[in-house]
Parts: C-alpha cells; sequence; structure tokens
C-alpha cells in the first residue's frame, strides 16, 4: 500500500463531501433524481458482487438477479404484514445474504466441473426457476402472494430512525430517499473494500488464475472446485443483501421486478466497464444507470417532437443499448472501457 | 542406493482407439534427475498428465514419499509435493510475473475469505510472506527484473523460466519439467541446464522431459524411453543410448 | 379418457419440437464446442416471422387451403432465420473464435437480448394469436385423442430428422460437417474449409429453428418476443440431455424431455395433492374436505421440469444419454 500524499487527501475529501452534498443538490432537482442515484449506487452494488464472479473468476453467471430476488424476498417475508413477521434490518440482511449464498452453492456445485457454458445456461434456468415459484408459491398455503407481490413491507430502521419518512436535521430536510442514499453509499462503500482487498489477496489471485488457465491453476495446486464454487456463493451473497435493500426501498416486491433482462443489465456493466477492474466496474454500472435516465428524458420528447409519436419506448431502447453494449465491448474492447491493468499497479509500487 | 521417491506402477491410459500408455512402471529415487525420452506422440505428456491428476488413468498406480498417491485430483497431487510445467507453457498471462508466483504459494499457505477482507494480522503476515518467497523465486530462476510485468509480455525463455518458479513456489519434492527447452536457442538451454543443475544441488528431485538429447545424456542420472506408450528402456544414459531398441525406435519412428 | 396415453401424445408432440430445436443447439456444439445462446430467439423470429405472413395471407382473403397458408408462413420463416443464424456466426462467433471462451457467451447474449427487443419492435409486447385456420380435427386413438396439427407435427419432425441424419451421413458436405466436428485442425488439412461448415451449422440450425417456431406458434396458437428463452433452455436441456454435440440425443433427448413434462404435469397435480397423504391428509382434513384437494405443485410448475432433467443431467451423467466423454487436453 503506498502512502497518500496530501494532494490526494485533498482529492479524496472533495469526492466524499461531493458525495455527502449529492442527495441535498438532487432534492432540489426533483426527488426522482434521489430515487435514481440511490439505484445507480444499488447497481454499483450488484456489478462489484458480480465482479467477484464473472470478473475476477471468470464465471459466466447469468441468473444473477434470481440471487437479488432471493434476498428481496427474505426481506420481504420477515418484514412486512404478509405473515405479521418485522424483524430488524441486522437479521434479515445477513440471513438473505446467507440464503442468496446457499442457493449459489447449491446451483453452483453440479456445473461447477463442468465447461463455463453450462453454468451459464444453469443460472440462466435458475432465474426462470425462482420466478416461477416466487409466482405460483401462493397457493395452497400463501408464501409468495403469487404475481400480486408483497406490500407494506418495512423500511429500512435503525437507531430509532425511521428511513422512509422526512426528517429534518439542522434545518436541511433529510427525505426518505436522500435517508436511503446514505445507507446505500456505505454499503457500496463497503462493497469496494471488499473487491479491492480480494483482489489482492490469496483467494483473490486463486480467481484471477482459474479465469486465466483453469488446468494450470489446477497444477499449481488449487482446489479449483471448491474456490469458484467460492467466488459464486459470494457473489450471490451480495446479490442477496441488494436485494434486501431494494425491498426495503421500495415497500413492495413482485416477480416482475426480477426478470431476465436485470441479470443482464448487471452483466453489462461489469463486461462494459471491464472485468476485474473495481473502477472500471463502477464507472460502467453508473454509466449504464444514467444514460437509460437521461434517454429516458430525451428520447421520447425528441420522437414525439419528430414523429408525433413515440417510435421506440425507452426501456426498449435500453435494452437495445445493453445488448450492444455487450456485443461491442467484447467485439472492441474485450477486457472493457476501463481495463483491470494489474501489472501497472505492481509496477508503480516499486518505484514508491 | 538412495530412496526411492516415486514410483509408478503398471500405469494405463486409452484416448478412444490410442493406447497412450501401456503398463508403465518406473521408479524415481530422491534427489535425481530422471530423463523421460520417446518419439513424438510416445506418451510423455500423457505420463505427466496421469501423474499430477489432470487425466484419468485407466490402470496402475504410484507410491510417492512413501505413500499412494491420490491421482484423483491434481491439487492433491500439487500438495503431496509434484509440480510441474507444461510442454506449451501455461501462464495466467493478464497476471504479472511475481503473481504467477504468488499463485504457487497457495497450496502451502490457508489466508481465506474473511482474513483478507478485514486484513487481520496474520492474513497480512502470510501476505507478505507469499511476496517475498514469490521474489525470492523470481530471483532463482534469474527473471526478478521482470516482476511486474504480465505474463504474456515476457519473452520466451522467461515465461518457461516463471513457469518453473510458479511450480516451485508449490515447494514440490518432485519437480517435473515437460520440454523445458523446447524452442530456446544454444545459450538459453545452456543457462537452463544451469538451473536445473542448481535445483539438483539444492535437493530437489528433476523428473525431465526433453527431445534435446545432448541435453538429456548430460543432465540425467538416469532415463526412461518411451515408445507408443510402452517402456522399453530404463537406465543410465551410457547404456540407454547404445539400447539397440532404443535407436530402433528412434530411426524407425519420426525424428527425435 | 386415458390420460395417461393422452399426455404421451401432447410429449411426443412438444418433445418433437424441443428435438428439432435442440438439433440447432447440438449442431453448433458439435463444430465449435459453444452453445449458442441466441437460437432461442431465433425459433421465435421464425414463429413472428411466419405469424406476419399468415395474416396476411389470411387477409388477402384467397380461397387457398390453410395447408398452403401456413406453408407460406414457413417458407417465409426459413430464409429470414438462416439470414439471421448467418449473422449470429459472423457477428457474435467468428470474430471471436481465439477470445477467451467468455466472449463468444457475451456476444451471443448480447446479441439474443437484441433480437428479442427487435422482434417488441416489430411484432409488439403482446401475445400475437395464430389464426385458427386449420379445422382442428382430432382422431380417436384408444380412449385419448390426437389433432391433426399433433399429427402434421409429429410427421413434419421425423421427416426433418431423417433428411438431417441423410445429409449428414450420406453428403460430402455433411462427412465435412462431420470431420470438423471430430478435429477442426484435421479436417482442414483434409481441405475442409471450417469457416463454411461453421457458418452451414448454424444456418441450418437456424432453418430447423425456423419451422420449429412455426410448428410451435400453431400449436400453442400463440407466438410471443419472450417465447424464445423458455423455449431455448427447454431445447437446450434436450441438448444435455441426450448428449450435447450428439445429434441422435438431440433427437432423443427433446423426446424424452417433451414426455417428462408432458407427464409430470399430467401427475404432479395428484401427486403432490397433500389430501391423498396420511400425515398431511388428516392436519389437513378440514381444507380437504372443503376443496376436495390441496395441491403443493399443480401443472403450472410445468416448466421446471426441463431445469430438473437439466440439473440431474449434470449432476449424474453430464456426458448426456448417448454422449461420450471427452478429456479435455492438459
Ligand atoms: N486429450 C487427448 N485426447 C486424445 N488423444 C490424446 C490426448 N492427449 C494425448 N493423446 C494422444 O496420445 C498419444 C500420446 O501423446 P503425448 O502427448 O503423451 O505424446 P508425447 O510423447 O508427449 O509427444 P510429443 O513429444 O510430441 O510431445 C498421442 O497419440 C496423442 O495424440
Ligand atoms: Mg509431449
Amino acid at each position: 500500500m503506498s502512502r497518500l500524499k496530501p494532494a490526494h487527501w485533498f482529492g479524496l475529501a472533495l469526492v466524499a463531501i461531493a458525495l455527502l452534498a449529492l442527495p441535498l443538490v438532487l432534492t432540489q432537482v426533483g426527488t426522482a433524481w434521489v430515487r435514481i442515484a440511490n439505484f445507480a449506487i444499488l447497481f454499483v452494488f450488484l456489478s462489484l458482487g458480480l465482479n467477484i464472479v464473472v470478473g475476477m473468476a471468470g464465471l459466466l453467471d447469468l441468473g444473477y438477479i434470481a440471487f437479488y430476488a432471493v434476498g428481496a424476498y427474505t426481506w420481504a417475508l420477515l418484514a412486512s404484514p404478509h405473515f405479521n413477521l418485522h424483524l430488524p434490518f441486522w437479521a434479515i440482511l445477513p440471513l438473505g445474504a446467507l440464503l442468496a449464498g446457499m442457493a449459489g452453492a447449491i446451483l453452483g456445485a453440479p456445473t461447477l466441473r463442468l465447461r463455463g457454458d453450462y453454468l451459464a445456461i444453469v443460472t440462466l434456468g435458475f432465474g426462470e426457476i425462482v420466478r416461477i415459484f416466487m409466482n405460483n408459491l401462493s397457493a395452497p398455503f400463501n408464501i409468495t402472494n403469487g404475481p400480486k407481490g408483497i406490500t407494506r413491507i418495512d423500511g429500512f430502521g435503525a437507531g430509532g430512525v425511521n428511513f422512509s419518512t422526512t426528517d429534518t436535521l439542522f434545518g436541511i430536510a433529510f427525505t426518505g430517499p436522500a435517508k436511503y442514499y446514505y445507507v446505500l453509499l456505505v454499503l457500496m462503500l463497503l462493497v469496494i473494500v471488499v473487491n479491492l482487498r480480494l483482489q489482492n489477496s490469496r483467494i483473490g489471485r486463486a480467481w484471477v488464475a482459474i479465469r486465466e488457465d483453469e488446468i494450470a491453476a489446477k497444477a499449481a495446486g488449487i482446489n479449483t472446485r471448491n474456490i469458484k464454487l467460492l467466488a459464486f456463493a459470494m457473489g450471490a451473497s451480495f446479490g442477496g443483501i441488494a436485494g434486501g435493500m431494494f425491498a426495503a426501498m421500495q415497500g413492495f416486491v413482485s416477480p416482475e421486478s426480477f426478470v431476465l433482462h436485470e441479470s443482464i443489465m448487471v452483466l453489462a456493466m461489469v463486461v462494459l466497464g471491464g472485468m476485474g477492474n473495481v473502477w472500471g466496474v463502477i464507472a460502467g454500472a453508473l454509466l449504464l444507470s444514467f444514460v437509460p435516465e437521461f434517454l429516458r428524458y430525451t428520447v421520447e420528447p425528441a420522437q414525439q417532437a419528430i414523429f408525433g409519436r413515440l417510435l421506440i419506448e425507452p426501456e426498449v431502447l435500453r435494452m437495445l443499448i445493453f445488448g450492444a453494449a455487450l456485443v461491442l465491448t467484447m467485439r472492441f474492447r474485450p477486457a472493457g472501457l476501463w481495463p483491470e491493468s494489474r501489472h501497472k499497479r505492481e509496477m508503480g509500487e516499486r518505484r514508491a | 542406493m538412495r530412496e526411492v521417491l516415486l514410483e509408478a506402477r503398471g500405469i494405463g491410459k486409452r484416448f478412444g482407439g490410442i493406447h497412450a500408455l501401456k503398463d508403465v512402471s518406473l521408479t524415481i529415487r530422491a534427489g535425481e534427475i530422471y530423463g523421460l525420452i520417446g518419439p513424438n506422440g510416445a506418451g510423455k505428456t500423457t505420463f505427466f498428465n496421469v501423474l499430477t491428476g489432470l487425466y484419468s488413468r485407466d490402470a496402475g498406480e504410484v507410491l510417492f514419499a512413501g505413500g499412494p498417491l491420490e491421482l484423483g485430483s491434481p491439487h492433491l497431487v500439487a500438495r503431496a509435493g509434484i509440480a510441474r510445467t507444461f510442454q506449451n507453457i501455461r501462464l495466467f498471462g493478464n497476471m504479472s510475473a511475481l503473481e504467477n508466483v504468488m499463485v504457487g504459494r497457495h497450496v502451502r499457505t490457508s489466508a481465506g475469505v474473511l482474513g483478507a477482507i478485514l486484513r487481520t494480522r496474520a492474513q497480512r503476515a502470510e501476505e507478505a510472506a507469499i511476496r517475498r518467497r514469490a521474489e525470492e523465486l523470481l530471483r532463482y530462476v534469474g527473471i526478478h527484473h521482470r516482476a511486474g510485468d504480465l505474463a504474456r509480455h515476457l519473452a520466451y525463455g522467461d515465461q518457461r523460466r516463471l513457469e518453473i518458479a510458479r511450480a516451485l513456489a508449490t515447494e514440490p519434492k518432485l519437480l517435473a519439467l515437460d520440454e523445458p527447452a523446447a524452442g530456446m536457442n544454444a545459450t538459453e538451454t545452456a543457462a537452463l541446464r544451469q538451473l536445473v543443475e542448481g535445483l539438483r544441488a539444492d535437493g530437489l528431485t528433476v523428473l525431465l522431459i526433453e527431445h534435446d538429447v545432448k541435453l538429456v545424456m548430460g543432465l540425467c542420472d538416469r532415463v526412461a524411453v518411451l515408445d507408443y506408450g510402452e517402456k522399453i528402456a530404463e537406465d543410465v544414459p551410457e547404456i540407454v543410448q547404445r539400447d539397440p531398441k532404443v535407436i530402433e525406435a528412434y530411426l524407425g519412428g519420426s525424428v527425435g | 379418457m386415458d390420460i395417461l396415453l393422452q399426455q404421451i401424445i401432447n410429449g411426443l408432440t412438444t418433445g418433437s419440437v424441443y428435438a428439432i430445436v435442440a438439433l440447432g443447439y447440438t449442431m453448433v456444439y458439435g463444430v465449435i464446442q459453444l452453445i449458442n445462446f441466441a437460437h432461442g430467439e431465433v425459433v421465435m423470429i421464425g414463429a413472428m416471422v411466419a405469424f406476419s405472413v399468415i395474416m396476411a395471407l389470411v387477409g388477402m382473403g384467397l380461397p387457398l387451403p390453410p395447408f398452403v397458408i401456413v406453408l407460406g408462413g414457413v417458407l417465409a420463416a426459413v430464409p429470414v432465420c438462416m439470414a439471421i443464424g448467418y449473422l449470429l456466426e459472423r457477428v457474435a462467433y467468428r470474430p471471436l473464435r481465439h477470445a477467451p471462451r467468455l466472449a463468444p457467451l457475451i456476444t451471443a447474449i448480447g446479441m439474443s437480448i437484441i433480437l428479442q427487443h427487435l422482434a417488441l419492435l416489430v411484432w409488439g409486447r403482446d401475445p400475437r394469436a395464430f389464426p385458427q385456420i386449420m379445422e382442428n380435427a382430432s382422431f380417436a386413438v384408444g380412449g385419448a385423442a390426437i389433432s391433426s396439427v399433433q399429427i402434421a407435427i409429429i410427421l413434419l419432425s421425423v421427416t426433418m430428422m431423417a433428411g438431417l441424419t441423410w445429409f449428414v451421413y450420406r453428403t460430402r458436405f455433411g462427412i465435412a460437417i462431420r470431420a470438423t466436428a471430430e478435429d477442426v485442425r484435421v479436417a482442414g488439412l483434409m481441405g475442409v474449409d471450417a469457416n463454411r461448415v461453421i457458418a452451414a451449422t448454424f444456418t441450418i440450425g437456424a432453418a430447423l429453428g425456423a419451422v420449429a417456431g412455426v410448428m410451435y406458434g400453431t400449436y400453442y396458437g400463440i407466438a410471443h418476443y419472450t417465447m424464445g428463452f423458455i423455449l431455448g433452455l427447454k431445447a437446450f436441456s434436450a441438448a444435455v440431455l441426450g448428449g450435447i454435440g450428439n445429434l441422435a440425443g438431440a433427437m432423443l433427448g427433446g423426446i424424452l424431455l417433451g414426455l417428462v413434462e408432458a407427464l409430470g404435469a399430467g401427475y404432479i397435480g395428484d401427486m403432490t395433492d397433500l389430501c391423498r397423504w396420511p400425515v398431511f391428509g388428516e392436519l389437513l382434513a378440514e381444507r380437504c374436505a372443503a376443496d376436495g384437494h390441496v395441491v403443493l405443485f399443480g401443472s403450472n410448475y410445468q416448466d421446471v421440469f426441463a431445469f430438473l432433467v437439466l440439473i440431474l443431467v449434470l449432476v449424474f451423467r453430464p456426458s448426456g444419454l448417448l454422449g461420450e466423454r471427452v478429456a479435455e487436453r492438459a
């Protein structure tokens, strides 16, 4: 670890202040934008979770959103009037992570000794299976409430603060979404630290080694099956945590929120940003979170103005962009817009 | 006579119709350099792959360091103390040279996910030790100046050395090298020879596949010859060299 | 009515469709050892194109026999899908043939998302209902019924399977395909143009997929821009069940999967009816008396079977029923 210079500290402080002030500024523009920022952070979180699986270990997980669903439903069922349970976040969030991680391990176990394509297709299928269960586990016993979903889910609450209402502190009004912003920010910092630390650890190196050459990794003494399973379960548990936060923030979950396209979106963020590179993934997630929102506000009026009607819905355009991002990145910049640079870091350290 | 380190008994391996290994038995003694030669397609690499657990075997067993060797899982073979290099170099291309060697320490270290996330004292100490050892090994094979470069950017000869360093990082008792001199020029080959002799001097046992007859004959204490999956000779180089069966295999088959 | 026989007939019908789609996966996998993730979308587009053509033909009000109208749909769908299959290979696979394995999988996923949403743009978000032009005559077979559409699907599928088998085993080009599947390098040495062969497997697979799409659409009377996803997943499971890369395996796997699914859907409700179970029956006596049964998993779980089959095969016999184990070269 190199020591930070004063200039760095100053830069960091600026970033920190900007991040802290952002929701207050956005609130002025419109609370909708705070929500958008929250979802962007949630996607950063999800992307960094998936980065462990896809970016570091090179395992193509296409059902990531299913683990998100596991986390979301864990929260929804344990903190809502549905079963009249209202457990606190510190109990549900880890439980959601655990359940999602277990689901990941169970799913990964049969496929991880096979070629990567099988994992991809099994995870793809799993996403669909989870949705079928969410949709149908309302009869004969009502567990998930079916397609109607679960409503009136408890928000996040800690230290007597209710995160769903507006509070005023030092004369500044903090709306519900603004408060969630700070919780998500903390979680995001956490996942960034986890990613960075894992990247340069014994396990992280084993993941990258497997991605680079599985046979050589085996011969070098890595128990590839267990190490892959670990990556897979870890990624899944991050999905579980994000899902829990999603449920808390929305106050409502239904199977519709967990479709395949969401998995593809997260994958596109990781791929576009740069598989394996934490900062690249973050940038990819932010970019692909904001661009569609931006389009939503521009493309629709533009089409109305030019054609007099809506030709391409923003939703469709968004998915087309994600698809194109996957294809074009792989074709022209397979390492992503901000590639992982393992050697540069080493060189910098040597000079320092 | 030195003690036996590895004893392979009746190893057999088929690929569909091809009988790549037929009842191959051989004995390697601690501290020696043991050559494995034979014409192209004789089954040398296949023997390595079976020995290191990458291929399942159809028959036979291996005793290593006094106990049976679990051939099912490559990582257990590595843990038992067998490390290898590959004929067609297999490095972790997008990792630095140093990191490649650090990966080799995996099997001798233990830090887990939690240790890494929390940066526990034990984890940091272990990580520092891994790095130190990896740097030492890079120096040992003579490519320390390339530590920070991506493996795929190294010159061919350096890649071969890096692969050896990675193998050494697993603290093997037996180092198996699959044609380490292939594609090297005379100078590089001479340097490699020095490196391997140094390894023996440091007490390591080496199993060497090599086509360069001069290198094998000069370096090895004993040599086994494979032909069409069968061991046709095993002895000190001087005797093997004059064995009519060996001469026949090399002249009858493709050029060795 | 004989439920068992009926479900077998239904299973054979959907199974034939799965088999035809599975052939597309297996052929591509055979030559390049990659899953063509976008194959399901090709099938969907086949159904959609046929739908449009059939609607147009019906709309013209010509006195054409229904058979000719559907044939028109097929004849339009096949070339469109072949073009898409070819395009897929050129865009998503060929440029990445020497890239890490992850790369073509990711582009293929991207292509499949793009195709799906282009279809959405063209055909809309709502399911499109095929016009009921085939008078659905059904024939009684030993206590069950088989409809003319079912007969047509099964016959057509068998014909296509036979045709493909003939093509692959009896023609020069078919032999080139098999040689490439065996070993690309050796095939190249024997003068086989690998690029042509690979492109051909994509296009042939797509042509089969197009027909499968039309069959599926006419059978269920509906086409939707997302239908390719689950259909593709099932067909892939079928291919793995039979042994991926193996033509006969894909056919067998498809039929078996169709049967498993139909029989599963037919009986799972009865089997998981808690009222028929000793302990639960007593626990739930009141509800059982009121509703007659308390079904844990009904036929709405039908889509789960393919997935279960896939997982079970991967756990117990990853090489599939007819596939052989090949070691990865170290
Ligand atoms: N994974 C495999 N699948 C099928 N056949 C194989 C496989 N690996 C090796 N073979 C075959 O087994 C035989 C022995 O091959 P092997 O690579 O062990 O020879 P070798 O002695 O190392 O030759 P070379 O000197 O050329 O490296 C050859 O006929 C080869 O084609
Ligand atoms: Mg060899």
